[in-house]
């Protein structure tokens, strides 16, 4: 099976000025497949993608993405919460034709074939609407469906998008998330997709990456998501609680740090009764 | 030819130095509209204006030793762009620490140079030229040069065109497309040197501010398109310039025996230009929130 992954992450460790934020994390996505990679926080989802993209040099370990046969970059990546500027003069359509050709050096000159395949994209993300409007002006969840199609424009075979949901309203989340599960059925494109509540993405994902204390687990969900499973990984004992067909995650424990804290800090002690 | 009598006095068309001012601040303006909407884009204008301090610097210093004033223009402003890319500072705030710290030595060694050519009485009106500019007194030689640079400034952006858009979108974005944002930013900072150091040359160090970032301004406010956009501060770019030169040779009319310097008149041009392109896109602004208010399909209709 490895062969025909559309990522493999092997024994991946990395740190950042010097302090580790992925030790040894494997897992696999298969083609087409909806992964989510999560976790809280600060555990490494950014770096995790930013890693397979090649943002950021691994200490040790192996990520192998699924080449196209095309050459370029054979992988798609929303950033997290890009602020697209209200002062630059691009139409969301511009921004859609920049992700096939941003890369390129010289003038760009008119082509059918481009047009046509920037306007196939523009319809499939459901953004024929305001396709002409300038980016910086459109809304959240609009800017998040221009990204996915520059994103997707080359057709890559996997797309990254770190923490697309936040900041969206719950209406655009569902349309979003939807909007995602539709695209990677109809271009066959793995999806790897960052989040810190999973809620939203249990119905469409096939895979989670569960990301704690440096460390992942990966699975379908209902096999990661335990109380026994998760606790392994964060190394302390963590609950998993399901509620009207949600699922939280109760892994901090909060109150004993805070008094902790507080005990070390003889000033702060000395107020409490 | 009775109705263009009107518009510029006699010999305007004829006059030596009006040719060679018309063609170098053409090409300023041209390079400095181009270059400019990437600047303004990066969010990059202060650096703009110091660079053009910095250059003045050079400028002063070839005044002193008799050097073609755009070598020493161009040499400081291409060293200066060079040590900010090359300093690197992504956070904001420390970047214009960085740039207001250069900005005031690099006038200051503008001070010093201008004030040792003074001295030596070596170039009379010096500071005046390298501060504030004169076109009408450009030696004719220096056309090709300055034809040559500007030349230079526009090929590099346009061979760096989409990177440059998509890096000003986001760094991150370019990046995963195998952009080298370094590279594209370095390169942006030549290209700005060259520019900026035409315009010290015609409206002087402390003006070319104006013509950099004013028409880019415009232009970015008025169209939606990266094409449309640089169209447009180009055509507001050339306008101010030669209405500038225009009305400064008129103005040699108005009041005997001197004229009104011609950066004034440019930089007052560029202002207009600004002001009424802000005007527009806020006028257009309420048009377009005006329709969002009232969206049909909404509940009454």
């Amino acid at each position: 099976m490895t062969h025909s992954a559309a990522l493999s992450v092997e024994g991946l460790s990395i740190s950042l000025a010097g302090r580790q934020i992925l030790k040894d994390v494997e897992f696999e996505v298969a083609p087409g497949e909806f992964c989510a990679l999560i976790g809280a926080n600060g555990s490494g989802k950014t770096t995790l993608l930013k890693a397979i993209v090649g943002l950021v040099k691994p200490d040790s370990g192996r990520i192998k993405v699924d080449a196209d046969g095309s050459g370029g970059t054979s992988v798609g990546y929303v950033p997290q919460k890009i602020s697209l500027d209200p002062h630059i003069p691009l139409r969301a359509r511009d921004v859609v034709m920049l992700g096939l050709d941003g890369a390129r050096l010289g003038l760009p000159l008119p082509s059918r074939a481009r047009d046509a395949r920037v306007e196939e994209m523009l319809q499939a993300v459901g953004a024929g609407d305001f396709a002409e409007r300038r980016v910086g002006h459109l809304s959240g969840g609009q800017q998040q469906r221009i990204l996915v199609a520059h994103a997707l424009v080359r057709r890559p075979r996997l797309l990254l998008l770190d923490e697309p949901l936040a900041n969206l309203d719950v209406r655009s989340v569902a349309e979003i998330v939807a909007l995602l599960r539709r695209l990677s059925l109809q271009y066959r494109t793995a999806i790897l997709l960052s989040a810190h509540d999973m809620n939203p993405l249990l119905p469409v994902m096939d895979r989670i990456v569960y990301l704690a204390s440096r460390c992942a687990v990966s699975g379908k969900a209902d096999e990661v998501v335990r109380t026994e499973v998760l606790s392994r990984l964060y190394g302390y004992h963590v609950d998993v609680v399901r509620v009207h067909g949600r699922v939280v995650v109760i892994a901090a424990h909060e109150p004993e740090e805070i008094r902790a804290a507080l005990a070390r800090d003889p000033v702060h002690t000395a107020e409490i009764p | 030819m009775r109705v263009l009598g009107l518009i510029y006095a006699p010999g305007f068309l004829s006059n030596g130095p009006v040719h060679t001012a018309l063609l170098v601040g053409g090409g300023a303006a041209v390079v400095c509209a181009v270059v400019g909407v990437f600047t303004v884009m990066r969010g990059q204008a202060f650096a703009g204006h110091a660079l053009a301090d910095v250059s003045s610097a050079g400028g002063s210093a070839s005044f002193l030793l008799g050097l073609n004033p755009l070598v020493g223009f161009l040499g400081m402003a291409a060293l200066a762009a060079g040590a900010m890319e090359w300093a690197d500072v992504r956070d904001a705030r420390e970047r214009d620490l960085l740039t207001g710290v250069m900005l005031g030595a690099g006038l200051g060694l503008t001070a010093l140079f201008l004030y040792f050519a003074s001295v030596t009485g070596s170039a009379t009106g010096a500071a005046i030229t390298v501060l504030f500019g004169s076109m009408f007194t450009i030696p004719a030689s220096i056309v090709p040069a300055a034809l040559a640079v500007a030349g230079v400034a526009l090929a590099v952006i346009a061979a760096i065109y989409r990177p440059l858009l998509v890096s000003a979108v986001s760094e991150d974005l370019a990046q995963a497309q195998g952009t080298r944002v370094r590279r594209i930013g370095l390169a942006h900072g030549w290209a700005l040197a060259l520019a900026v150091s035409l315009s010290a040359m015609t409206v002087g160090a402390i003006l070319s501010t104006a013509l950099l970032i004013g028409p880019a301004a415009a232009g970015l406010r008025l169209a939606d398109r990266p094409g449309r956009s640089l169209a447009l501060a180009v055509l507001i770019g050339l306008l101010a310039t030669w209405g500038g030169i225009l009305l400064a040779y008129d103005s040699y009319d108005w009041t005997p025996g001197h004229g009104w310097p011609v950066s004034f008149f440019i930089v007052v041009l560029v202002f207009i230009a600004y002001l009424l392109a802000a005007l527009l896109a806020r006028v257009r602004a309420r048009g377009v929130s005006l329709r969002a208010v009232h969206p049909s399909g909404c509940g009454q209709d």
